[in-house]
């Protein structure tokens, strides 16, 4: 529970201000906490200048308990026959991590097929692979793969187990935690550990990504994370300089029983679209196109221009919806959270559900006509201008052939 | 500050869900419905859900047993988003107030539970090519052949013709009599040698299906006479008395729209370095339009509550409360697209449809000059008796 | 056939306004609502129940003014509600959550069939729903698209939407799935279902009432604490190129190729 001790509290005000939940007021010289709006997320506390707010955490977990809990595991993500690039990407952080605490790297992969190309795992940085291979891992079911995982996990106890936030991840990730019965923190973007007590500072963005948030889980073993894609770099694995070549790696294939495979989950058929372009969650370079953007015609030369920067096409809720394309591309609230190296806008105002899709962008590029868009706002580099005219240029200068289409 | 108008909790009910259906449903796609003259089934079927088709029905038949205040609230709401839809939804009550107010306690039962679950449209047809305002000039006829009645004749601009399930229609069944010589008539979708016109091509309320009803040789049973034989025009002007209020509130509810956006636009739009809010010319334009539909506002709920009062004779109020607003909102649109200028002229932004659209409420149930003569032969009438 | 659909109230998206110098929620004005893909969680329970017959419950766990939630689902076609409400409850994350509603169900005589919302749009974790059948022991897909009941109303075939396109899966009841935007239209209130959700009792039920663990709930039941939170900082944000389209373009494009991104 919070409380704020009377004596020390100076009614400076900081509290209130720097509380994201408006449960803190001053009443007379004293704070005073709305119990029904407080989280108990901390921020006052930490913020006090008087120290005079503490919120009491009973701790539970014995260290001697948790100490048992080593290693980091990375959910290697085996789909449509081949790993998913999230995987590598985890593998370089998981390194990391596991080199700062100075404990090994495992990757644990369920599907079938995964076996055939485990060595790859190794090849990006794990000493160890796990695989759970069988035909009947042909589709995903999340209470198959929530199991097998959870069962690797409390015999063998690592202390830190990393999935990419796609949708298989997020789909039975939460479920493991939950026969775990740990924590579990979605969508991080930063990772790292606190040498202090090895404890994993798991940061994700919080209110649209308006706030960051750093988590930690004391007292409960493993601390899982997803991890959105494209945030971390994966390693090289070009023999030559991985250092990773010639390694030695173990591979341990698991043993599954009937029990381990019975699913309440069928899956009957297996689709996979024909998107247009590259996806949204793996690009690095996103164009989106909003309302601004006027006509089909120049929504084509935004195609042409995401074309070669061999980026994605994105599009607001209300470009969707008219129709001009399909909702696969729709970014926002009700869409895609996209964080591309480099975001460009066209014509997109910047409405508040688009921007909690997209604010967590390295580069923000926004044209509108209008200079008073909210979108200029958490924009990187504004112009303001003409949608059409500089889409135009752009593919002139930066697109070698690139002619006037369309008017 | 707003008009407090005193609604109950349920009226205020009414106004929100309207609004809300209005928002979420209409305004994103009237464009499109008015571009592609498209029936609005989708929307009839979130009314349905709604209950709203029951709203006037007595709430043994499934209704919810409102008046005509409870009605003039919904569609004031649902024209704000688009009276071509409105007036689809309208109609229905249009034709279902003859089952209501003359039908037998058979014909009740058999019609009213499906009209007010919305599952099937009703239609109202009155006018004929050469019956518009005279009505007593209409030429279809419905003749009594022993156990079944035979219709002959062509209805004209019949809103919800194709798409209603059955039909209210009103028929000369002694000729020689003149006014006292029609009849009113249940029809049903299917009927034999009931068949429909043409889909006519609109100015405006192009979401709205108009069009022909053509009676040959068309057979019903005896059963569908709907009150006594003769009391046909009784039964048409008593339905348009309860209805025409409605017309006014569509009125309110689309001239409330075209402020909004002439409001909306005025603020954002700069000319000359400011806002063109701040210009007199606008500001007394804007003055007058907002004063005028309060006004009809007023004007509507008062006749309205005045109705469902239980008076008998209300045929003059009832043709103010239809002219007033209507000629407010063809006025408020032409100003609304005036204060936008070159944009309001536009497809692009919604007061030229509003525009277009409002044209129909001076002319349709009743032209406004109709609604004048009603008034001055009331006015006529009551000053004799003094 | 005992549907159960778990609601969130959230901070209306387009009113929250954020005071980036501070860090904070503009907090006026800003309205409650429900978190959008728990229309759809509703409208999918309406739809099955109307297909199957049954009761749909909506179950929310928040502060008391969340009643408000469950009135509106009620004024959409959902039969009851109840609200969990406690400040014991108050730090939970998402463990405890799954935790507590897993009571509540409890306490409603079980589920047959759960929908949740796929997450809520201001914690996005979208870890209640799968987490929650875990504590309930029974499948869970989440992200469904699209669905249909199978043959002999014994459970659902869905589309399990992905980043490839779909997995078409068959699950039977007893079962939880998750709701994205694409499943359904959901439907407008009724009248009558306005004036029964003005009416309706809703029940506020605390810890005690459904019988839950004082160590399993809110800060204490919570593995995950927050150790800070900050506001992003983006260094030289907003800088507006000036001068003719051309120039504009021609600044764009040095930028990019400073950024190593051209």
């Amino acid at each position: 529970m919070i409380s704020v001790d009377k004596e020390l509290c100076s009614g400076c005000g900081v509290c209130p201000d720097v509380c994201s939940y408006g449960a803190i007021s001053l009443v007379g010289d004293t704070a005073q906490v709305d119990l029904d709006k407080c989280t108990l997320c901390g921020t006052c506390a930490e913020n006090c200048p008087a120290d005079a707010i503490t919120i009491e955490r009973e701790e539970t977990g014995s260290a001697a308990e948790l100490d048992q809990w080593r290693g980091v595991w990375v959910f290697a993500e085996f789909r449509n026959g081949e790993y998913a690039p999230v995987v590598f990407e985890l593998l370089g952080k998981g390194r990391e991590l596991a080199d700062a605490l100075g404990e090994e790297l495992c990757a644990v992969a369920i599907g079938s097929g995964s076996r055939d190309q485990a060595e790859v795992l190794g090849n990006a940085g794990a000493d160890r692979v796990l695989v759970a291979d069988s035909p009947e891992l042909e589709g995903f079911s999340e209470d198959v793969w929530a199991r097998i995982l959870s069962r690797l996990a409390s015999e063998q106890k690592p202390e830190v187990i990393l999935a990419g936030a796609t949708s298989m991840g997020r789909a039975f990730l939460p479920q493991v935690a939950t026969m775990l019965e740990t924590g579990l923190t979605a969508d991080c973007t930063q990772l790292e550990i606190r040498a202090e007590d090895r404890a994993l500072l798991q940061t994700r963005p919080a209110f649209g990504g308006n706030l960051l948030a750093t988590i930690v889980c004391p007292n409960h073993r493993p601390q899982m994370a997803t991890v959105r894609p494209n945030v971390f770099r994966a390693p090289s694995m070009d023999f030559e300089d991985s250092g990773n070549s010639g390694r030695q790696i173990e591979i341990d294939e698991i043993e599954l029983s009937p029990e381990d495979l019975k699913s309440g989950v069928r899956v009957v058929e297996r689709k996979v679209e024909d998107l247009q372009g590259p996806d949204l969650a793996n690009s690095q370079v996103i164009v989106t196109a909003g309302r601004g953007i006027g006509s089909e015609d120049n929504l084509k030369a935004l195609e042409q221009l995401a074309n070669c920067l061999e980026g994605a096409v994105g599009a607001t809720r209300a470009i969707t919806d008219a129709g001009w394309i399909s909702h696969h591309h729709q970014i926002g609230q009700t869409g895609a959270t996209v964080a591309p190296k480099l975001y460009l806008g066209f014509g997109v105002s910047g409405a508040i559900q688009h921007l909690v899709g997209m604010q967590g962008s390295e580069i923000i590029v926004a044209v509108n006509k209008d200079p008073d868009a909210p979108i200029f706002d958490v924009a990187t580099y504004g112009i303001v201008g003409d949608v059409h005219e500089i889409l135009q240029l752009l593919l002139q200068r930066i697109c070698k052939g690139a002619g006037q289409t369309g008017g | 500050m707003s008009v407090n108008y005193f609604l109950t909790e349920e009226q205020q009910m009414i106004v929100e869900l309207c609004r809300q259906i209005a928002e979420e449903k209409i305004v994103p796609v009237r464009a499109e419905l008015d571009r592609n003259e498209e029936f609005p089934w989708e929307i009839m079927k979130d009314l349905a859900q709604a209950d709203l088709f029951g709203l006037y029905i007595p709430e043994e038949y499934g209704g919810l047993g409102g008046g005509t205040f409870e009605n003039c609230l919904a569609v004031e709401q649902l024209a704000w988003g688009c009276i071509g839809v409105t007036t689809t939804f309208a109609a229905s009550a249009l034709g279902g107030y003859p089952i209501l107010l003359f039908g037998s306690k058979e014909q009740k039962e058999r019609y009213l539970p499906d009209v007010a679950a919305g599952k099937k449209l009703v239609a109202f047809g009155l006018t004929e090519a050469g019956a518009g305002s005279d009505a007593a000039a209409i030429k279809t006829t419905a003749v009594d052949a022993g156990d079944h009645w035979v219709i002959n004749g062509t209805k004209q601009w019949i809103t919800n013709g194709g798409e209603a399930e059955i039909y209210t229609i009103i028929a000369m069944t002694d000729k020689h009599k003149g006014a006292r010589g029609a009849s009113a008539f249940i029809l049903e979708k299917g009927d034999e040698g009931f068949s429909f016109g043409k889909k006519e091509k609109k100015m405006g309320l192009r979401a709205s299906s108009t069009r022909e009803l053509i009676f040959n040789e068309c057979r019903i049973p005896k059963d569908r006479l709907l009150g006594r034989r003769g009391q046909g025009f009784i039964v048409a002007m008593r339905t348009l008395d309860l209805a025409r209020p409605g017309i006014g509130a569509i009125g309110v509810g689309l001239a409330q729209a075209a402020l909004d956006e002439s409001v909306k636009y005025a603020k954002e739009r700069v000319q000359f370095g400011q806002p063109i809010i701040s210009f007199q010319a606008i500001q007394h334009m804007l003055a007058d339009m907002a004063t005028e539909i309060e006004a009809s506002r007023a004007l509507v709920y008062a006749v309205a509550r005045t109705i469902d009062g239980g008076v008998k004779n209300f045929s003059k109020l009832s043709a103010m409360s239809k002219l007033f607003p209507t000629d407010v909102a063809m006025k408020v649109t032409t100003d609304a697209v005036q204060v936008l200028g070159g944009y309001g002229y536009m497809q692009e932004y919604p007061v030229e449809k509003m525009m277009r659209d409002a044209k129909i409420l001076q002319i349709y149930e009743g032209t406004n000059q109709i609604q004048k003569n009603v008034i001055a032969q009331a006015l006529n009438k009551e000053y004799a008796a003094k | 056939m005992n549907i159960i659909v778990c609601i969130k109230q959230v901070p209306d998206a387009a009113s929250v306004k954020w005071d980036r110098e501070k860090g904070t929620l503009i907090r006026d004005g800003v309205k409650s609502v429900i978190n959008p893909f728990d229309y759809n969680a509703i409208e999918a329970a309406l739809q099955v129940r109307d297909e199957l017959g049954g009761t749909v419950t909506a179950v929310t766990m928040g502060p008391p003014q969340a009643e408000e939630a469950i009135r509106e689902a009620i004024s959409l076609g959902v039969d009851q509600g109840v609200v969990v409400s406690d400040r014991a409850f108050a730090g939970a994350d998402t463990l405890a959550t799954t935790y507590t509603l897993s009571k509540a169900i409890e306490k409603l005589g079980g589920a047959d069939l759960v929908f949740c919302g796929k997450q809520a749009i201001d914690g996005d974790t979208a870890q209640v729903g799968p987490g929650l059948s875990v504590r309930l022991g029974i499948p869970c897909v989440t992200c469904i698209g699209d669905m249909e009941v199978l043959e002999g109303g014994k459970g659902l075939r869905v589309k399990r939407m992905n980043e490839f396109g779909y997995d078409l899966v068959e699950v039977e009841f007893p079962a939880l799935f998750t709701t994205i935007a694409s499943l359904n239209t959901p439907r407008v209130p009724s009248l009558k279902g306005k004036m029964r959700a003005k009416k309706a009792k809703i029940p506020v039920w605390t810890a005690e009432d459904i019988g839950a663990d004082p160590d399993r709930i809110g800060l204490k039941g919570s593995p995950t604490q927050v150790a800070s939170t900050y506001i992003p900082t983006f260094e030289a944000r907003k800088e507006m190129l000036e001068g003719s389209p051309e120039e504009q373009v021609e600044a764009l494009v040095e930028r990019l190729k400073g950024a190593g991104i051209l």
